[in-house]
């Protein structure tokens, strides 16, 4: 019978990649004079493992590789090795190495040949220097053959006489059925396998949960799904309002029974796509300690916050970012070691990489104390590429000239992984993912870059505002505060158009109703209300006629569905089935403050 | 009645595939992904035959297959060991265990039914 094994390969390459992970985690952390038996004994089992896999589903070149490396770790693992820096090269090399097959394997490619050659016979050379009487899996003859004779072994002896033992079978005669209950037992075991408290009943390596996977378009659509009840139900809860006022009838209660299990079904339906951030954390030691040998640099870098869960679209939009902020930290942060000793800092440079909740948003840091930014510096750099700036921008403001395009030249802009990425390709990225980031720096200190990111892309929470007919939404994570104006509090200075001095701050104040062209009711200040906005370049005081209230929205895109509107960031469905625009608080913002700098 | 076989392995795609040979020619396979589940699914039923991998984290095949044999049902069931070592002390070991007998992984799907028949029905 032809039996086809193909369809375990994807759960192999899973699988394989897991233990690859494990095995690059154990290599990081390992104290290379005093290793920990536990972790030597982890690496050695997960190269073991893909070679078992690897062996049975026919990928010999990558069985070969995890052979040779297997045998390498068992010398380490036997004491017959010493553990070097050198050795953690080899073997990160070699699972960098079986990494590539498997993704090649994966995609229908070939495995680079040459390079699994080269790789296994620095492996052996490594083995072959182990002490004392050499085992014959560390002997160095052509490993590969080895491997391939591994693989080659179910096809020996198909003529073997029954009973008998083949090259790949054997029957314990005296433990064969119908052998009689008492068997000599006149073994001695090592005490160590049968103490019951110890290794019998640990469980450890890839414990089985219970999981399934699921498309991501089946869970978009049951977003989508649970989005449209939201809206059905704030339409009829709208209803009832209207006719029925407070009446506490069986129709209200059942309108609330839904609102509550609505809510919680949402709840429960996003969170199915949240995922741990350490997912996209996990690559940056290693791209850490890379970068930092390449650029003859100490860098030290710490994580936090690896928990800390969201929606798996931003995890893949967040990565790129990520990446290029970590490698300018590397190269252009942190200094060489020497100049670092001479400014008195120690010749380690730490690089520190945080992620956790606040309030409905992700917060994400990259920190680092290498050499910061200078005002004086940044100033020159930006007039001579021709940025307008000004000497009274604030910090903040001249912070976020650096995400400019054309302040970084093509130069200067080495890419992380073949593909050009700017800083300023890194603030839109995280601006399209509805995110902003901050700098704070302090010369020849450091500096800290903020992301925020909302913790969905879903829904949001927000402020509903009406200008004239129309009512538009305001992210509440945008909003600093509101204020109610009096007749005097708006001054219209020359040049800079009208502000607002809130607690010794003198806010730009912009009408709703003048950026999108409508006619506002309010035609006096104090007879409209005032939202200040806090985005990436500054506060704005934004005029509106009147302050609704504060929903939870369900967001649609305005561009799937119709086109890219400037200022906008997306709509929603109100319950009395209107359409209400999301307000983009960083265009906002930004309008405010260039008109200014124009008029400077 | 078809036969009833227990496979331990720690592997997902190696208890997937043993599993979908078997269940193939016909038998009623149970997989369990360690040794503390295999002895949890054999107290609860009497299987014909045991199929099971050597290294596994925490405790190994070989600890299992003594396990096994201390329990009243398992006297004389068939237990074969998977194992990628086909080194004299593992095959010893085994035998003091009270294992039936050995089979070298990788092996061919086929060479697999084969030897299982030699047992099972």
């Amino acid at each position: 019978m032809a039996i086809d094994l193909k369809q375990f390969h994807e759960v192999f390459f899973e699988e394989a990649e897991e233990h690859l992970a494990a095995v690059e985690r154990i290599l990081l952390n390992l104290d290379v004079e005093h290793p920990d038996p536990e972790d030597v004994n982890g690496i050695f089992r997960a190269a073991h493992s893909i070679k078992g896999g690897a062996n049975m589903f026919g990928f010999s070149e990558i069985g070969a590789v995890t052979h040779a490396m297997e045998t390498v770790l068992d010398g380490v693992r036997s004491g017959g090795l010493d553990l070097s820096p050198e050795i953690v090269d080899v073997v990160l090399r070699s699972s960098d190495f079986v990494r590539s097959a498997l993704a090649a394997q994966r995609a229908g490619g070939d495995i680079d040949n040459a390079s699994a050659q080269r790789i296994t016979a620095e492996l052996e050379t490594i083995a072959s220097t182990k002490r004392g009487a050499g085992e014959p899996s560390s002997a160095p003859t052509a490993t590969v053959e080895a491997a391939a004779a591994e693989a080659l072994v179910a096809e020996a002896a198909s003529n073997t006489k029954p009973g008998e033992e083949a090259a790949d079978f054997g029957i314990f005669e005296e433990n064969a059925p119908g052998f009689v209950d008492e068997r000599a037992t006149t073994h001695s075991e090592p005490a160590s396998r049968d103490s019951a408290g110890g290794t019998a009943v640990h469980a450890a390596g890839l414990a089985e949960t219970l999981s399934i996977r699921v498309s991501t378009k089946k869970i978009d659509r049951l977003i989508d799904l649970v989005g449209e009840l939201v809206i059905g139900h704030s339409i009829l809860r709208r209803e009832h309002e209207v006719r029925m006022s407070d009446a506490v009838d069986a129709l209200a209660l059942g309108l609330a029974n839904v609102d509550r299990n609505l809510r919680d079904l949402q709840d429960a339906a996003l969170s199915i796509r949240m995922i741990p951030i350490a997912f996209v954390f996990n690559r940056f030691p290693r791209m850490v300690r890379d970068l930092a040998q390449r650029f003859g640099k100490k860098v030290e870098l710490t994580m936090s916050g690896e928990s800390t869960e969201l929606d798996k679209a931003l995890i893949e939009k967040i990565t790129d970012p990520l990446t290029h902020l970590i490698r300018n930290a590397v190269d252009h942060g942190i200094e060489m070691p020497d100049a670092r000793a001479a400014a008195g800092k120690a010749q380690i440079g730490k690089i520190g990489l945080r992620a956790s909740h606040q309030g409905g948003s992700i917060v994400i840091e990259v920190i680092d104390d290498g050499c910061g930014l200078r005002r004086d510096r940044i100033l020159a750099k930006a007039r001579e590429r021709g940025i307008t700036v000004s000497d009274s921008m604030s910090d903040a403001q001249l912070w976020q000239i650096i995400f400019e395009p054309g302040f970084s030249t093509a130069k200067e802009v080495t890419d992380v992984s073949g593909r050009g990425v700017g800083l300023d390709v890194v603030r839109r990225n995280i601006r399209e993912m509805g995110g902003r980031v901050e700098v704070q720096t302090e010369p020849d200190h450091g500096m800290r870059i903020s992301i925020k990111l909302p913790l969905t892309l879903a829904i949001l929470e927000g402020m509903s505002v009406r200008v004239g007919q129309e009512i538009f939404i305001i992210p509440l994570s945008y909003i600093a505060e509101s204020l109610q104006p009096t007749a005097v509090s708006v001054s219209t200075v020359a040049g800079r158009g009208r502000v607002i001095e809130v607690r010794g701050e003198y806010l730009p104040v912009i009408s709703l109703a003048e950026i999108f062209h409508l006619s506002a009711a309010a035609q006096r200040h104090e007879e409209g209300i005032l939202i200040i906005l806090e985005a990436e370049g500054g506060k704005t005081a934004l005029f509106v006629d009147e302050l609704l209230g504060q929903h939870q929205v369900v967001i649609k895109s305005l561009e799937t569905n119709y086109r890219k509107v400037l200022g906008v960031s997306g709509a929603t469905i109100m319950g009395d089935g209107r359409v209400a625009l999301i307000l983009d608080a960083t265009y906002i913002v930004g309008l405010c403050h260039s008109r200014l700098d124009r008029a400077a | 009645m078809a036969a009833s076989i227990l496979t331990v392995d720690d592997s997902a795609s190696m208890r997937q595939m043993l599993g979908f040979i078997l269940k193939s020619a016909g038998y009623d396979v149970v997989q369990a992904a360690n040794p503390e589940e295999a002895l949890a699914f054999a107290s609860e039923r009497d299987f014909d035959m045991i199929l099971t991998d050597q290294n596994m984290p925490g405790s190994d095949g070989i600890s299992l297959v003594k396990a096994l044999r201390a329990l009243p049902a398992y006297g004389r069931t068939p237990i074969i060991m998977l194992t990628t070592e086909s080194s004299d002390e593992i095959k010893s070991k085994g035998r003091a265990a009270g294992a039936t007998g050995w089979m070298v992984k990788p092996f061919d799907p086929n060479r697999l039914l084969e030897i299982v028949g030699k047992f099972v029905s």
